[in-house]
């Protein structure tokens, strides 16, 4: 658990092997001159936001959202649902009632 | 084009009721202007011309057979192409969504249409909503119709074109932190950012779900009132929509300001050029001069809404943005296995400023670093909302500045990620606290461009924003009537 006050500099600290590592969690590929300009942005936009480190924030209850509403639930009952001809017609590739992807496993990478 | 033919919603769909004017005629005079500049301005990413002349058609067949078609009948309407319009394209000006069309309309889309609107086209945006220039489109820029060398604001940068080049008379637009009102501010239209929950966000490509939020653009407070009712009130389909009966605006408009209090902000950000900052101390003395009560109010953690902002939003746009991976919906760029599959579709899919984006939502959210950063700035949002509670315990609405300047050059921000981001300092803390926010034109600043002044109120109290926005537009409509004369 990171501290109030741990948020400053991280320009001098974050790495490229951080940025990439981040690329992989959100399914992207950075070539290495993307990645070097990437880690500079990040790096100097999380400085930018160490100034709510001086916040002091302890007894704060955090909000997620505006409404206060809580797992809305509706009747368990049979409604109207999206064609499944129309919504499969607007894949990239279907096959038997069903999406198409390529293998998931069995590939040696 | 017909200068006689009605522009403003209210009285076109007061005309095609009543038989005093046609659907057709008023969709051809906006087809004809589309024509006639859509090459200079770029408003729309794709123009249904055809399917609105149908329409238009059977509104006035609606018409002459003595029913009735609507409240918004016969008025052309522009959507912002991020709203789902079944088996019409929906790109949210994205490579990645391809030529994906949507198989359902989102929930304000059926509303328009059954208040007998006509839908002339889908508009440019910044891809998913991301920017405030409307630059960051797969699709080319949007220009400003007041100046075609200047960005028309963003996101909804095309919608806010379609109105002020008189291509549609209303349109929607979708606001995460400023996305209709900086537009609205920068093209001289009014722009509404309801209350959170207000407008169901049902086929509205998520983008902030916790912030976005769906409003019109318009030629007059009364039009953008008229719209709002149409397409507010609970969806049960949005789980996030309030469950009360559509907004009721027109009816209070007549009150006035007298005894409004309004609210000014003592310690609001610095930012606002000079001749956007006039323009405001004028709006709060023309409603002084109408009877209103301005008070001294404080923000103090209005300063961090940026941050928190830029923390909040790409977080949850990294996490909503997940969807796009090449197996339901848009492009796929093939691959040996999925996860391949994955990465090559997204990486050739998405812009620039997207992948900034979920880069930052999703350092943001990684192991380690969620509680300082995310957790933080949900700390913050709940001090803002706290902040802004206390002011509105004693004013009704509060006035700042939409945009800190007027429109800028297409291509001076577009290198500087952060100074594009300051577009939005006044805006983005009541979509943090999900209040309504609106921008009224009020006369023109810097080089004779538009500037808006932004009302806010708190949640639920649209009716009052919308006051204190109708005595604005009558102040300044009588001013320049007063320099015609």
């Amino acid at each position: 658990m990171r501290r109030a006050g741990s948020l400053a500099r991280v320009s001098e600290r974050i790495t490229t092997a951080d940025v990439s590592k981040v690329a992989t969690l959100a399914r992207l590929t950075l070539t290495d001159d993307e990645l070097a300009t990437a880690t500079v942005e990040l790096g100097a936009m999380l400085d930018h936001f160490a100034e709510i480190d001086a916040l002091d924030l302890d007894d704060v209850e955090p909000m997620n959202n505006p409404t206060n509403l809580v797992n809305v639930m509706r009747d368990d009952v049979v409604g109207e649902t999206l064609d499944r001809d129309e919504v499969l017609a607007a894949a990239p590739m279907a096959e038997d009632d069903r999406f198409r992807v390529p293998p998931i496993i069995g590939l040696d990478d | 084009m017909h200068d006689e033919l009605p522009q403003e919603a209210t009285l076109i769909a007061e005309g095609v009721r009543f038989g005093t004017v046609s659907a057709s005629q008023v969709l051809d005079d906006h087809l004809a202007r589309i024509d006639d500049r859509e090459d200079d301005v770029h408003a729309f990413n794709l123009v249904l011309a055809d399917e609105a002349r149908v329409r238009a058609a059977e509104i006035d067949a609606i018409a002459a057979d003595g029913r009735d078609p609507g409240p918004l009948a016969g008025v052309p309407v522009a959507l912002k192409d991020n709203m789902c319009t079944r088996g019409i394209p929906t790109t949210c000006s994205s490579k990645i969504l391809g030529d994906w069309k949507p198989p359902y309309d989102a929930t304000v889309v059926t509303r328009l249409h059954d208040a007998g609107a006509v839908i002339v086209g889908k508009t440019n945006l910044d891809e998913f909503a991301m920017g405030s220039s409307t630059e960051n489109s797969a699709f080319g820029p949007t220009r400003n119709p007041h100046d075609t060398t200047r960005v028309p604001g963003g996101s909804s940068g095309g919608s806010a074109a379609a109105v002020a080049a008189r291509f549609a008379s209303v349109s929607l637009g979708s606001d995460t932190g400023g996305s209709i009102r900086q537009p609205a501010a920068l093209c001289g239209t009014v722009g509404v950012k309801p209350t959170y929950g207000a407008v169901s966000r049902l086929g509205l490509i998520a983008f902030g779900s916790s912030l976005d939020q769906i409003g019109p653009f318009a030629h007059t407070v009364d039009d953008a009132a008229l719209t709002l009712e149409a397409i507010s009130g609970h969806d049960p389909s949005d789980s996030t929509s309030i469950e009360r009966p559509p907004l009721d605006l027109r009816s209070k408009m007549p009150m006035g300001v007298a005894g409004l209090r309004v609210g000014r902000i003592t310690d609001l950000p610095s930012g606002a050029s000079p001749d956007v900052q006039a323009r405001l101390d004028e709006a709060f003395d023309a409603l002084a001069a109408a009877g209103a009560e301005i008070v001294d109010v404080e923000v103090p953690a209005f300063g961090y809404g940026l941050t928190a902002y830029y923390l909040i939003a790409p977080a949850e746009a990294s996490s909503n943005l997940a969807r796009f991976d090449g197996v339901r919906f848009g492009s796929r760029t093939t691959a040996p296995d999925t996860n391949q599959m994955y990465m090559a579709t997204r990486t050739d899919g998405f812009g620039a400023e997207v992948k900034r984006r979920i880069m930052l939502g999703t350092y943001a959210l990684s192991a380690g670093y969620q509680e300082a950063y995310y957790g933080r700035a949900q700390k913050v949002r709940r001090l803002i909302a706290n902040d802004f509670a206390a002011a509105y315990a004693k004013a009704d609405v509060l006035l700042t500045p939409a945009s800190p300047t007027v429109a800028f050059e297409i291509g001076d921000k577009a290198s500087d990620p952060l100074a594009m981001y300051l577009c939005d300092t006044y805006t983005i803390p009541s979509n943090l606290s999900g209040d309504p926010g609106m921008s009224v034109p009020f006369g023109t600043g810097d080089g004779g461009l538009p500037v808006g002044v932004q009302v806010l109120a708190p949640a639920l109290q649209d009716h009052a924003m919308f006051r204190a926005a109708a005595e604005l537009e009558r102040y300044m409509q009588s001013r320049q009537n007063g320099a015609n004369a």
